[in-house]
């Protein structure tokens, strides 16, 4: 599925790292619901042919049961990586992820580890409605003791993936189902990419765009508008939530002084909120304009998709909310 | 046929647990330990019979009524009573408390504030001996209460298709918090539960500590030779309240009264002098011994310094292992 350009997809970049991690290391299993048939987007095709059923396991529709079995795997030795097919669903496992994954290193005292993934597609995308299309990546920045990647390239997909398989703590993995057949290059070599390592993807001065996810994508092409209107963007994508590369994003803002925060989540409560306060903490005196943020509005996923359109924040809001800052509305 | 060593050990595990949680009560009832406590005075023979039958590299997950089955498991009574106690030198620094107990030392992997929330870890617990392919089996006890969960459901399903070694034993004390069984369900045998997924059972007397020993070793024998899973439903009775402080007013004097008669410690002394073994095991002495131990371990917890207030948020991520570690 590799193309000729050397380009992959970046469900092809997933599916490369859950391979080679597999085949680094024995103790690396697959658990999920379809996962030995490639699962419905072809994130673990083939795994199962070159790994076994053993360990690209298929599961019942139990989700809160079968994240409770990873962690109790991960205890004591195995390296579970479990697919909640799409987030909404994650809701079913709350409390193994926030109760026991996220919770048992710190109460047992550093005795127990909890060397666990949960890979999770998120998205609003193709009028799927309300219980297959959330942006859930809040709600697990709330929650102390997980990490929270959320790639939005093929080779960060591949990359923070292989590290969150190699990390001993809980990390949720969100990937953008709009992004699944998006192509990009792969770098040579292992290509690790380290959680808690923002990427600078646009330099600017005049603004920066904090973006995750899709976002990133609709920021720089509202960058590449800005541009041709004279406006100079900086666009950078934190890769992951927690831990957070805060320091890259206020060393931005620190030179362009006006920074919009932009996630595909609803407004209130997302992670703009949190980005928002800890940006203004640390370079209050550096900001020209209030922080914006960018976000869907408040309000369930709609499948119609006239309202999904609606719905999704895209290159025309940050567009509008750069102009903004600058006095140009 | 039930040999004296064995006997002596049995008797002296339920007055181990006993004197413990009649000694934490006090401590807790008078505040000199914080926390909200949960203690199964009336149910050792449980979790001392199943432990009995383990071997030292199998697992062990508690209920939110966890001093049972760590101290049959052989957890160190000072390092669990400073625990309860919140200093430093408990097994979790004082970070968890009596519903998060943890001893990996005594492949004890946890206890949960969550009614039945650690029967699915349990299973990939199992999962994960089942791979290892070394004959370890792993064993969760957790009350009738977790019965209506929806883990408990998706867990008999998954231990079942997977014919993975867990021992699932159903600690049946009849009361879900403050309410009997009957008014959460219509199930008279919670085993039959476990029937539908095609899962062995056994009901048995849970205040029987030779019943359960015995039911736990056909059990246990079953997950350690690849036959799965087995659901042990052992029926006892809780004479403390259901926390520290619960003042009871849901059950009868009457009923209480009946099951003090089948005090599962009092029935193994009399079923030890029936039988004439209590010539050779001492009772009274068995009895003294875990007071003093129990003492011991209250005086080092109330002499353990408090963890620093710096630790309230040290260990949230585990740091990365040295390589090759």
């Amino acid at each position: 599925m590799s193309h000729a350009s050397g380009q992959v997809t970046y469900v092809v970049a997933i599916n490369q790292a859950l391979r080679e991690e597999m085949a680094r290391d024995p103790a690396v299993y697959i658990l999920g619901e379809d996962v030995a048939v490639g699962g419905p987007f072809g994130a673990t095709a083939g795994l199962a042919e070159a790994f076994g059923e053993r360990r690209v396991r298929n599961t019942p529709i139990s989700e809160g049961t079968v994240m409770g079995l990873a962690v109790g795997a991960a205890l004591v030795g195995l390296r579970p990586v479990v697919e909640i097919m799409f987030i909404d669903f994650i809701t079913l496992a709350m409390d193994q992820l926030v109760n026991h994954a996220a919770k048992l290193h710190y109460l047992s005292g550093g005795q127990l580890r909890v060397p666990l993934v949960v890979r999770a597609q998120c998205g609003a995308t193709g009028g799927w409605g309300a219980h297959h299309s959330q942006s859930l990546e809040a709600w697990f920045l709330h929650v102390p003791g997980l990490k929270i990647a959320m790639p939005a390239t093929p080779a960060d997909a591949r990359g923070l993936l292989k590290a969150a398989i190699r990390d001993d703590n809980p990390v949720l993995f969100i990937e953008h189902r709009a992004l699944y057949w998006m192509l990009g290059e792969l770098p040579d070599g292992d290509g690790v990419v380290p959680l808690g390592r923002a990427a600078v993807l646009r330099e600017g001065q005049a603004a920066t765009i904090v973006a995750t996810a899709r976002l990133v994508h609709e920021a720089l092409a509202a960058a590449r508008e800005l541009d041709a209107a004279g406006i100079s963007v900086e666009v950078i994508d934190p890769r992951s939530l927690a831990p957070l590369d805060l320091e890259t994003i206020v060393a931005s803002v620190r030179k362009t002084g006006r920074v919009v925060v932009a996630h595909e989540a609803v407004l209130t409560g997302g992670i703009g909120a949190e980005l928002a306060a800890q940006i203004q903490q640390a370079a209050f005196d550096y900001l020209d304009a209030p922080i914006l943020r960018v976000g869907a509005p408040d309000a369930p996923v709609p499948a119609s998709p006239r309202l999904e359109e609606a719905f999704v924040p895209g290159r025309r809001q940050l567009v509008a909310a750069v102009k903004s800052l600058l006095g140009q509305a | 046929m039930l040999d004296a060593d064995t006997a002596r050990q049995l008797l002296a595990t339920m007055w181990t647990i006993r004197a413990f949680e009649e000694r934490l009560t006090e401590l807790v009832a008078s505040k000199q330990f914080a926390g909200l406590v949960h203690v199964a005075i009336g149910q050792e023979a449980t979790a001392t019979g199943v432990c009995s039958v383990l071997r030292a590299d199998d697992y062990v997950y508690a209920s939110h009524r966890p001093d049972g089955h760590f101290i049959a498991r052989g957890a160190d009574l000072a390092r669990m009573m400073a625990e309860l106690a919140g200093r430093a030198s408990g097994y979790c620094r004082g970070k968890g408390g009596s519903m998060h107990l943890v001893a990996v030392e005594r492949g004890l992997l946890g206890a949960t504030g969550i009614v039945g929330g650690n029967i699915p870890l349990a299973l990939g617990t199992a999962l994960a001996c089942q791979e290892r392919g070394a004959g370890q089996v792993v064993v969760v006890f957790f009350g009738d209460g977790a019965a209506n969960a929806g883990y408990f459901h998706e867990s008999l399903n998954l231990a079942s298709l997977w014919r993975l070694p867990v021992v699932l034993v159903c600690e049946n004390n009849g009361y879900a918090e403050f309410t009997p069984l009957s008014a959460h369900t219509l199930v008279e045998r919670l085993a039959t539960h476990a029937e539908r997924f095609q899962i062995p059972t056994a009901t048995i007397d849970g205040n029987d500590v030779l019943a359960v020993r015995d039911a736990a070793a056909e059990a246990v024998s079953r997950a350690r030779t690849g036959g799965g899973p087995t659901f042990l439903e052992c029926l006892t009775y809780r004479l403390s309240g259901h926390y520290v402080g619960d003042p009871q007013r849901y059950r009868q004097a009457a009923e209480l009264a009946e099951w003090r008669e089948r005090d599962p410690i009092a029935r193994f002394q009399r079923y030890l002098e029936a039988t004439g073994l209590a010539a050779s095991v001492d009772a009274a002495a068995l009895e003294q011994a875990a007071r003093a131990r129990v003492e011991a371990a209250v005086r080092f917890a109330l002499e353990s310094p408090w963890p620093e207030p710096e630790e309230v948020a040290t260990q949230v991520w585990a740091a990365p292992r040295e390589e090759g570690a």
